[in-house]
């Protein structure tokens, strides 16, 4: 066995064990040492992608060498390690991005801890992209939550807790139906590891057997993992727990956490359950059109909104709308172009948070809208990573958004009765977009007044002042721009994955 | 109508009621602390579902005893391992629910979630 097959199994357990870590390290270490780790798991992803896209077939990695029925497993394709890395890429970014707002913002006694729930949130999240057993998937969306939970409470106001409260509200309904959901499946079928899940399900489903329980259990694991990354009419916790925390984590939550649980209901459909078997429930159709109404109501609570950060928060609900609609379809098609949607989504949103931080930033810390006015001037880079990531949203070409906007619409041609409201709501969404974020983009470019700059406290930021945000931000634009020239190699990369996948 | 089936397995269905007696506690309840109730007794039940699903009646828990190696001796312990998983979970998470209710009663000095809100929306911040 080549060494590289175990690397997905030492990036977990190196994030678990560099938790404790960081918070016996002093502060400085600690936040290097995060960064180093990110990265080293990171380049352990990539090379085993490398390997991965080598032998062009997914391997299985038994832990403790248990075999099938008995031990847990974990299961490696092209996705999988193609989303491990680029996770990292845009966690480490992140971090990047936000190092100066957290240190201003969280107490130096509890930023250990902010390292920590750093440390928990990635492996869980690269433990769910791995994993092939449902019961494991199911610890670690729990663990996922509970760090999400300490990354929006870290900045302590009356808000972000009240935030945290409701994101762990909601979250426990979730994953209550999940694992209620689970134990069904585990009652008919009598498997935990997916691949033998799926075995015992087509067997039930050419038998005729068992026909409620599986749609029950289908449907509760479904609406569990929508509830948990706020599909729109579940979405209440959303904007308070973005828009209040700190600015990594509002990244790391819209661009990673929501997405972790996206990938897994990718992996429940395909592997655990069979895309065929998904595709005749009716369960696809209910997430089509929840996904529906969130495109066009996430957009329109975004442009009534006047803080700019919940408004950038009202616009991940449109957009994991935009990613619902497209398993909605219930293609092969809809599903490719609604993870490179996770995909193209999570460089542009945290490019939007963290560039909104600069704007903030030099506008005296205020997030109001008015307050933004000529922020464009004053901090130039951000300015114009703002308008990059917004241009980017509304699905202007060479940028990723508009390759995924292309995608669901190829996607949705041919279909009998989802073309029309997949056209249509893709439209009426666009427009929508275009109205609150060139409002904001036309905002920060209006010149203002030399006296009222100064009456108002604003600063001037060049980019040499914060060289950490400026590379982060350049990163993230490039990243951008890469995904929407290139993005043929990753769709490519998609489909071969998706098939490696079931 | 035949409830035959609903008859045998009587303890499921209780078990599933229990689940929505603490999904609409947590989901409806103003009260933190009963919102915390409500979670465990959501957990519970599940527990009960799956130690249900694992039991066989007659069967002894499985404990090697007396060198019986049978596997017609023993009930089905994934459940039973799964319940224990599932217990650490809930302990963990009702632990964090509890330290952001005690944080919240310390700012606000009161349980009720909505007059939470409502204070918050005067603060303004």
């Amino acid at each position: 066995m080549e060494f590289v097959r175990n690397f997905p199994f030492i990036s977990i357990i190196l994030s678990l064990f560099s938790g404790p870590l960081s918070s016996i390290l002093d502060r400085k270490k600690a936040k290097w040492w995060n960064m180093i780790v990110i990265g080293l798991i990171g380049a352990m992803s990539l090379a085993v992608l490398m390997y991965v896209l080598g032998t062009g077939e997914a391997y299985v990695y038994t832990m403790g060498h248990f075999t099938a029925p008995w031990g847990n497993e974990i299961r490696v394709g092209v996705l999988e390690a193609f989303m491990a890395f680029f996770f990292c890429v845009v966690m480490f970014l992140c971090m990047l991005g936000g190092i100066r707002e957290r240190e201003a913002e969280i107490e130096e006694s509890k930023q250990n801890l902010y390292y920590v729930m750093i440390n928990l949130l990635l492996s869980s999240l690269i433990a769910l992209i791995y994993t092939n057993d449902l019961f494991t998937a199911y610890v670690f969306v729990e663990i996922n939550t509970i760090s999400a939970c300490g990354l929006i409470m870290i900045k302590q106001n009356g808000r972000t807790i009240v935030a945290a409260t409701r994101y762990m509200i909601m979250s426990l309904l979730g994953s209550g139906m999940l694992l209620l959901g689970i134990c069904f499946l585990y009652g008919i079928t009598g498997q935990l590891l997916m691949s033998n899940i799926q075995e015992q399900v087509h067997r039930i489903a050419s038998e005729g057997s068992y026909h409620i329980p599986l749609l029950v259990s289908m449907g509760l694991m479904s609406i569990g993992l929508a509830i948990k990354s706020a599909l729109y009419p579940f979405h209440g916790w959303l904007p308070d727990a973005y828009g209040y925390s700190t600015v990594s984590s509002a990244a790391i939550l819209s661009s990673l956490v929501s997405k972790g649980y996206i990938f897994l209901l990718v992996k429940i459909f395909y592997r655990v359950i069979g895309f065929d078997i998904v595709m005749d429930s009716k369960v696809i159709n209910v997430l089509f059109v929840f996904g529906i109404a969130g495109m066009i109501m996430g957009s329109i609570d975004a442009i009534r909104e006047n803080n700019i950060r919940r408004m950038i928060a009202f616009s991940s609900i449109a957009q994991i709308g935009y990613i619902y609609m497209g398993f909605g379809l219930g293609t092969t098609e809809g599903v490719v172009a609604s993870i490179y949607h996770i995909v193209s989504h999570a460089a542009t949103k945290s490019l939007l948070f963290v560039s909104a931080a600069g704007i903030t930033d030099v506008s005296g810390d205020s997030t109001d809208f008015f307050d933004l006015t000529g922020a464009g001037y004053r901090n130039k880079l951000a300015g114009v990573a703002f308008t990059a990531g917004s241009l980017s949203m509304i699905g202007f070409p060479i940028f990723s958004g508009f390759i995924s906007k292309l995608l669901f619409a190829q996607a949705a041609v041919g279909h009998t009765f989802k073309m029309l409201p997949t056209l249509i709501a893709l439209a009426i969404s666009t427009i929508l977009n275009t109205i609150y974020f060139m409002k904001t983009v036309i905002r920060i470019y209006t010149p203002m007044r030399k006296s009222r700059d100064r009456e108002k406290k604003n600063t001037v930021v060049r980019m040499t002042d914060q060289p950490l945000k400026s590379a982060a931000l350049i990163c993230f634009i490039l990243m951008n721009v890469i995904l929407g020239l290139r993005s043929e190699t990753i769709v490519l990369m998609i489909q071969n994955g998706l098939k490696m996948f079931g | 109508m035949d409830f035959s089936n609903l008859l045998n397995n009587y303890a499921e269905a209780i078990s599933m009621v229990l689940f929505g007696i603490g999904f609409s506690n947590l989901l409806l309840q103003k009260n933190l602390i009963k919102k915390i109730i409500g979670l465990n007794i959501m957990d519970t039940a599940m527990y009960l579902f799956l130690a249900l699903k694992g039991y066989i009646a007659g069967h002894k828990a499985p404990i090697v005893v007396n060198g019986v190696q049978s596997t017609e001796a023993y009930i089905n312990p994934i459940p039973s391992g799964l319940v224990l998983t599932g217990i650490v979970v809930s302990v963990s998470v009702s632990a964090l629910m509890l330290s952001l209710t005690i944080r919240l009663y310390y700012r606000y000095h009161t349980l009720d979630l909505d007059e939470i809100t409502m204070q918050l929306e005067k603060e303004g911040l």
